[in-house]
């Protein structure tokens, strides 16, 4: 049966999104794909020092990092993020490099705590001074160690840059 | 509510500290340079040479009997002493409670001490880490690799000549450096937003 446009009409519920009842919706690729991925976050279960522990934290129940779809995934293969969670250390490097390099694009790259982004109070001969000398940042959530609210908070920056992407998903980007 | 009156009593504390180094400072009177006390912590400060004789009196002897090696660590004293470096060993004995702390003098050219592995199998990593800090080199050691810095990083951090930040860029880990380089080779195949 052919639906007649003319006497149902499309109703606009959001900028770019239209709805033809009953269970029409027209809206855009990029649109319904990075709401997808930004709801469905996999950080690689990578912990490094102190923040670790409140990274541990903001998954577990009283944080519940899964009510924003971020699940810790096992392997980098099958991750979008990595979480560098703690001082980064010159005999670490090679080995955060590592993980990072097997994770599929697209993929981001979360600094958490003030080691992580800067080097912190480690200005020492062992200490990588910033993660981003060596990987690109998206997010840099300050603290030490950062609280779990703002690393949720990171992460829901993270999902902000996610919502705004154009094509960063696809083979035409 | 009643009031219980609990007494506990206090476990035998073992000798005195000052009473063990005169026991030492008998035993091996060439070896004994000095004996210090810092709020009843004593210290025998002795010679490298008999380390392992020492050790094993501590050890052996039924009125010390030291079985539980605390602690053992490197000591720079750079441009302060002389000899520049000490091997520190905090000892505490489980059975009479009592605690002593040996200082062993080690010099800065050609720094050794024979390792005192066989009486304590936990000297075994501390004595690692202390060659990897102050390269003081534990002769008879099974295993004296270092522990915690990369096998081939150049130079002992915890010396005082060592420069705090660390080596220049360029003259740094060559793991590191490679990590740097192989982060710029891979720059261009990154998805760009």
């Amino acid at each position: 049966m052919l639906i007649d446009t003319s006497t149902v009409g499309l109703i606009q519920v959001e900028e770019g999104t239209k709805i033809l009842p009953p269970n029409v919706i027209i809206t855009t690729f990029d649109k319904i794909i990075n709401w997808g991925r930004l709801s469905s976050i996999w950080p690689t279960t990578f912990g490094l020092a102190c923040c670790a522990i409140e990274m541990m934290a903001a998954g577990a129940a009283h944080y519940d990092f899964d009510r924003f779809g971020i699940i810790f995934r096992g392997s980098p293969r099958q991750s979008d993020c990595l979480i560098v969670a703690g001082t980064v250390t010159k005999k670490m490097a090679p080995v955060v490099r590592r993980v990072y390099d097997q994770i599929p694009e697209p993929r981001y790259v979360v600094a958490m705590g003030s080691c992580a982004c800067t080097g912190g109070i480690f200005r020492t001969y062992n200490t990588v001074q910033g993660c981003d000398t060596f990987l690109p940042v998206d997010v840099y959530v300050p603290g030490c160690p950062p609280r779990p609210e703002t690393l949720i908070e990171g992460m829901m920056k993270l999902q902000e840059k996610i919502r705004k992407e154009q094509a960063r998903w696809s083979p035409w980007r | 509510m009643a009031v219980v009156e609990v007494r506990i009593s206090l476990p035998y504390k073992g000798k005195d500290p000052t009473e063990i180094a005169e026991k030492i400072k008998e035993k091996f009177p060439d070896e004994v340079v000095d004996v210090t006390n810092f709020r009843d912590q004593v210290s025998v400060i002795v010679k490298k040479g008999r380390i392992v004789d020492i050790c094993r009196y501590l050890h052996d002897d039924p009125l010390l009997l030291f079985d539980h090696l605390q602690d053992l660590c490197g000591v720079d004293y750079h441009a302060k002493k002389d000899p520049r470096f000490e091997v520190v060993y905090n000892l505490y004995s489980i059975r009479h409670h009592h605690k002593i702390r040996i200082r062993a003098q080690v010099p800065e050219n050609d720094p050794n001490i024979r390792t005192v592995t066989a009486i304590w199998v936990g000297a075994n990593w501390h004595e690692r880490e202390c060659f990897d800090m102050f390269g003081i080199v534990f002769k008879g050691h099974p295993d004296l690799r270092r522990i915690l810095l990369p096998e081939d990083w150049e130079g002992h951090p915890l010396r005082k000549d060592y420069p705090l930040k660390g080596p220049e860029p360029e003259k740094d880990w060559h793991g590191f450096i490679e990590v740097l380089n192989r982060s710029k080779e891979l720059k261009e195949y990154e998805w760009e937003e």
